[in-house]
């Protein structure tokens, strides 16, 4: 690991001009972040630990849930109100890495992990995320993991996690303050960029930025399903994974709000599938409808190529299960 | 600056760069806590900080100021073991024991945590409370990896310290 400093913040206000220093790096978890370090892909000059901080707490907040950007994964999904009310944020995050690296993987640091395209994680391969203008080693070479819609032709990383991709679904608020003390927000599905030809850069925060927390919109009635389908049943990022709201009236779908993870540079939101099946009867015709929207610009790069219906499969069985309709 | 492994104090490192994981084992000498992946994918560097089991080795000594650490030393002695450590003996939970100290430490921290209600990825119903079925600790033990393949051994002796509400 590259000798850096360490210096703790211990007060918001401090937070915004540590982290504008160059070559300084917030650390809450640092389940991914530590990790990284040692395989030299990231290499800081300065960590600053922001673990002291007073952003930890979920509380009620108006008729939404806020969650502070270093609750725990593990707090989270033990939460009574989330597990009541957004249980598919619960199962996500559940569905997700180990109990160990729940107990420390945090709001905001689950948000900004890194994709774990074997290229990026690897300094002898070229990777245009890691080193930009390097060339992508996994456009021609080994790409199990990696994305089949919204690529460019210098990236084809995926966003590895879970929980935004539940988040995205609940069209949830990241919260941030910036380095001049301003605080705005930004609907999760806004949050992560596609790679284009800057895919250097995983999400929208700006030098100085601080994510403070979630802010989860009020409870919605309906269904709430996650299915994620992987390599083994436990402990295994996603190859594609459904976040699934279905409701329905009168034999109707009166509401259905997906998101997607596994197959893209951000959790895969798209707000034509709602206005596809909202006001239908559901039936298996419907639901390749919805698949063949989906995935008409999706394309695989050889050894994900199977992810197409794969996710086609998964949505179907997902839609399936939240409206009765038998696979 | 300290920190306090087995209700013993150990000043923090000056390098920020130790691993929790190394400052346990080279500065506080407990070489019971073991080094497999040291990228948390294998479980066999699980500890207890404050009540809840992490990788040691993702994360630094440095952040732990003041924080309570448990190894597999603080858990029982070879006259005085747990009732895990009893039941993995009993139950031949290990082959080449390489893995053992960090499932024993896991799975100390994951009876509280079913005890506390916290759900899994296996429990059926997420607004209940989880009911300690063998699948339920399988999901629960997936974050430590054993080699030998000692699983139904290792589910054995959990289940029968979970029954027996030791």
């Amino acid at each position: 690991m590259k000798p850096f400093h360490y210096q703790r913040a211990d007060r918001l206000e401090h937070v915004a001009q540590l982290i504008s220093a160059s070559g300084a790096m917030a650390i809450a978890g640092g389940t991914n972040l530590i990790d990284l370090m040692k395989l030299q892909v990231e290499t800081p000059d300065t960590i600053i630990d922001v673990n002291r901080l007073p952003l930890d707490q979920i509380a009620e907040e108006g008729d939404g849930l806020r969650i502070g950007a270093l609750a725990t994964n593990t707090a989270t999904a033990g939460h009574g109100k989330v597990r009541s009310d957004y249980p598919i944020l619960a199962k996500a995050i559940l569905a997700g890495a180990t109990q160990q690296l729940r107990n420390k993987a945090t709001t905001a640091g689950n948000l900004c992990q890194r994709t774990r395209c074997y290229y990026f994680t690897n300094i002898d391969q070229p990777c245009n995320k890691r080193d930009p203008g390097s060339g992508c080693g996994a456009i021609t070479g080994i790409a199990r993991l990696h994305a089949i819609l919204g690529t460019s032709d210098q990236c084809i990383a995926t966003y590895p996690g879970d929980m935004a991709v539940a988040m995205a679904a609940l069209d949830a608020k990241v919260e941030i303050k910036d380095r001049a003390g301003n605080t705005r927000s930004i609907a999760v599905r806004d949050f992560h960029r596609l790679p284009n030809d800057a895919p250097e850069k995983d999400n929208i925060l700006e030098p100085g930025d601080i994510i403070t927390g979630v802010i989860l919109p009020a409870p919605v009635p309906g269904k709430q399903l996650y299915r994620k389908v992987r390599e083994r049943s436990s402990y295994a990022f996603a190859l594609c994974s459904v976040a699934a709201i279905i409701d329905m009236d009168e034999g109707k779908i009166t509401r259905a709000d997906l998101a997607f993870g596994g197959i893209a540079h951000k959790p895969w939101f798209d707000a034509r599938l709602g206005e596809l099946l909202v006001g239908e009867t559901p039936s298996l015709s419907l639901f390749d409808k919805a698949a063949d929207l989906l995935l008409e610009d999706a394309h695989g790069f050889g050894e994900n190529d199977f992810k197409i219906p794969l996710t086609r499969r998964a949505l179907a069985a997902t839609l399936c299960e939240a409206t009765g309709v038998d696979a | 600056m300290t920190l306090t492994i087995n209700d013993k104090e150990y000043e923090l490192p000056s390098d920020p760069r130790v691993s929790l994981l190394d400052f346990i084992r080279h500065d506080a000498g407990l070489s019971g806590t073991k080094k497999g992946c040291d990228h948390g994918q294998c479980g066999a560097c699980t500890v207890i900080v404050n009540g809840e089991r992490i990788n040691s080795c993702l994360t630094l000594a440095i952040m732990h100021e003041d924080d309570a650490v448990t190894t597999i030393e603080g858990l029982g002695t070879p006259t005085n073991p747990s009732a895990l450590q009893q039941a993995f003996l009993s139950h031949d939970g290990y082959q080449c024991g390489y893995c053992t100290p960090g499932q024993i430490c896991s799975a100390t921290a994951m009876l509280t945590e079913i005890a506390s209600g916290l759900p899994s990825d296996a429990t059926e119903d997420i607004s209940t409370s989880p009911k300690l079925t063998d699948e339920e600790i399988r999901e629960r033990m997936s974050g430590n990896l054993c080699r030998c393949g000692a699983y139904p051994n290792i589910v054995a002796a959990i289940r029968e310290v979970a029954e027996a509400g030791l």
